[in-house]
């Protein structure tokens, strides 16, 4: 609870009512179906639910990547509904970090151009752009595969340039889908706890969408449960808090 | 994104697809190729055609008569103006007022006449005409053998082929090959010819009238003594003696300041001695020569203002100028067709890099590419598969225009005529090239890239 209450100093996202609803064919899906909730700086949230509950489509409204069909998303004061094609891609590339079940890296870019590419579309200068990505990759422990190219790396390895990419332009937040879908448990653990350490060191605020219970349980700070579109449970979760809590004091 | 950046992305996308992108720039290339070759050969033709016209010398120069010869050239303009009685007459201060005329480079009187030439005591009757020394810088004496006057009151000839033949004794055989000017000049050139001619000369009254400056009814009494006068052969010519031009209309040329000097008598000092019109002698006809074709019109107009007739031939340069214009116009339909079918090349390789790269799209819009910077580079794209097979095409072009060029001569050769450049590649046809395959390729990669730009991210992200 402690985690939870410290962590809630400041509103950073506040979602409204919110809907997605698209056609496919005859039948009209309602893939997030009234939506309202609030997300702190710092928190660690989890988005819990079985596939076509609604979640990854929560979290792409929230990543600014798709436009609701009612209610609002304000992340920082700022109506993202209201924002323009340009905004939302300023916002994507500024104020939000995303990370992928399938890793989404571009197959036919080293990990240092796949690291620098959202420093590109920001107009980073060229020198500082490549030590800006080969420090992230150093982060990660990438630095001996900047010329290496996605497919000669492991899973966890390709992760871990995809996490270093979500966070090459210091975003507020960090958007994970399924990120250890894909990934043997201990590889898992190894992007799990670099998540963590992120959202710890850094106050970074995490929205991580899985269907792994366990997970969520081990690593948020709280738990958001959807089914059908619907929220259907929010609470703070304790067992991490209590790990917390126990690491803190370990500390 | 910034513009280099664009580019350089531009460039390794283009190079992971390597093969696809290349056969793309390639379908570029014969487009642009084609259109350089084809219009180079237009071009080229019409230089040809145009090189053949301003040896011919008929497309600005402009031939005055007197109204009062009545055999014009054009009867309809002796229907309007003064009477023949009552116009001016073509003399020397004629002369001189059309070479004051703005364009006009020059004006001088055609001299010509028939006469008996000795060569080694052999007589020749033939047509001697004056050169104006002017004609040094024309092209028409480029296949000279020899050198042109030294002087405009040089003592000196240049001999017409067909003539050079004569004094020989090689007469052309009928459809055997024609002597080389070379052959003929050789034996010729330094030699001594002795021209007989008949000289006019003014009665002692009419010298004293005219050196006084009183130049009114003398100049009808005048004698013909007859007299000879030693030239030396420095040329031979290759003009063809029946083209249409005024120069070529003889067989002997003098340069004109000696043949005006000579005072020898001419055909119309006949018809003076019955009109009674006093002054200076009155020239036939005299040949004005324009800056340019474009400028004929305006000069024939000014001449006719002042009471002579004119002629040109400006009217058959323009439907020259028109025809060319229109084989311009069809080879460049033709060449750009091939480049619209490249055109057709670059949208289909462009869309179907879009559907191989959705997923590729839809991460970089998913980290913080905008639209604009999605378009940007599948824009880029196309251009620089334009620029590529822009240079390529304008280098592959030159290539097919020479190869039809050498076709040509050899063909040429074979029919016994001499080669020619019918192909020519101008700088404004290598850029223009160039530039237009830029322009053709972004403009092909306007839909593709705009349809890069609005792909749904959600959707081109969706799990496969």
């Amino acid at each position: 609870m402690s985690v939870v209450s410290t962590a809630n100093n400041s509103l950073a996202i506040r979602i409204e009512n919110l809907s997605r609803h698209y056609r496919m064919g005859e039948a009209l899906i309602r893939a997030v179906d009234g939506i309202s909730m609030q997300i702190a700086s710092g928190e660690f949230v989890a988005l819990l639910g079985t596939s076509g509950s609604g979640k990854s489509s929560l979290l792409n409204l929230i990543a600014g990547l798709d436009h609701p069909t009612s209610g609002t998303v304000v992340v920082k004061e700022n109506d993202l509904a209201k924002f323009s094609r340009e905004e939302l891609a300023k916002y994507r590339l500024h104020t939000v970090g995303m990370v992928f079940q399938s890793f989404n890296l571009i197959p036919s870019m080293t990990l240092l151009e796949n690291v620098e590419l959202p420093l590109r579309f920001a107009e980073v200068d060229r020198n500082k752009r490549k030590s800006l990505a080969r420090e992230a990759l150093q982060r990660v422990g990438l630095i001996a595969r900047l010329r290496h190219r996605p497919a000669e790396l492991s899973g966890g390895e390709q992760q871990r340039a995809s996490l270093a990419r979500a966070l090459i332009n210091q975003p507020q937040f960090l958007l994970a889908d399924e990120p250890t879908g894909n990934l043997d448990s201990q590889t898992g653990t190894e992007i799990m706890n670099f998540i963590r350490e992120f959202n710890h060191a850094f106050g970074m605020t995490i929205i991580m969408v899985t269907h792994e219970r366990a997970l969520a349980e081990r690593y948020a700070s709280r738990m958001i449960f959807l089914a059908d579109g619907k929220l259907v449970g929010d609470q703070p979760n304790v067992i991490s808090a209590t790990v917390g809590q126990i690491r803190g004091g370990g500390l | 994104m910034k513009t280099y950046d664009i580019a350089e992305l531009a460039v390794r996308n283009l190079r992971e697809s390597i093969l696809r992108n290349s056969l793309t720039t390639v379908g570029i290339s014969v487009g642009v190729a084609s259109l350089v070759a084809m219009l180079s050969l237009g071009i080229g033709l019409q230089q040809l055609a145009g090189r053949r016209l301003q040896k011919s010398g008929l497309f600005d120069t402009v031939v005055v008569t007197s109204r009062r010869d009545l055999r014009g050239f054009n009867r309809e303009q002796e229907e309007n103006g003064p009477a023949p009685a009552d116009s001016p007459t073509l003399n020397e201060s004629a002369r001189q007022k059309i070479a004051q005329l703005p364009d006009v480079l020059e004006a001088y009187p055609d001299i010509r006449f028939i006469t008996e030439l000795r060569y080694q005591d052999r007589p020749y009757l033939t047509m001697v005409a004056g050169l104006p020394f002017s004609a040094k810088n024309n092209d028409a004496f480029d296949g000279m053998q020899g050198s042109f006057f030294s002087s405009d009151t040089a003592p000196e000839v240049i001999l017409q082929k067909s003539f050079a033949a004569q004094l020989l004794g090689k007469t052309p055989k009928t459809g055997g090959e024609e002597a080389s000017v070379t052959e003929l000049a050789k034996p010729l050139l330094g030699k001594q010819l002795t021209m007989r001619y008949a000289e006019r000369t003014a009665t002692p009254e009419a010298e004293i009238n005219n050196s006084s400056g009183a130049s009114q009814s003398a100049g009808t009494a005048y004698s013909v003594l007859s007299r000879e006068a030693t030239l030396t052969i420095v040329g031979v010519s290759d003009l063809d003696p029946d083209s249409m031009r005024g120069q070529a209309r003889a067989r002997v040329f003098l340069p004109l300041k000696l043949a005006q000097n000579l005072h020898v008598m001419q055909p119309s000092d006949l018809r003076d001695t019955t009109n009674l019109t006093g002054g200076t002698p009155a020239y036939t006809t005299v040949e004005v020569h324009v800056k340019s074709p474009t400028q004929v019109q305006p000069v024939e107009d000014a001449i006719k203002k002042m009471g002579f007739n004119t002629f040109s031939i400006v009217d058959a340069t323009r439907s020259l100028r028109q025809f060319f214009a229109v084989l311009d116009l069809f080879l460049g339909i033709f060449g750009s067709l091939a480049l619209a079918v490249a055109s057709i090349g670059i949208v289909n390789t462009l869309v179907m890099a879009i559907l191989e790269r959705r997923r590729e799209i839809g991460i970089m819009k998913a980290i913080g590419a905008s639209d604009g910077d999605v378009k940007g580079l599948f824009f880029a794209e196309a251009g620089v598969m334009g620029v590529f097979g822009g240079f390529v095409g304008v280098a592959l072009g030159w290539i097919i225009g020479r190869v039809i060029n050498l076709g040509t001569n050899v063909y040429l050769k074979r029919q016994h005529f001499p080669p020619e450049q019918i192909w020519f590649v101008p700088w404004w046809l290598v850029l223009g090239a160039i530039a237009f395959a830029i322009v053709v390729s972004l403009l092909s990669g306007l839909y593709p890239a705009s349809r890069a730009a609005r792909l749904d991210p959600v959707q081109a992200l969706r799990y496969e």
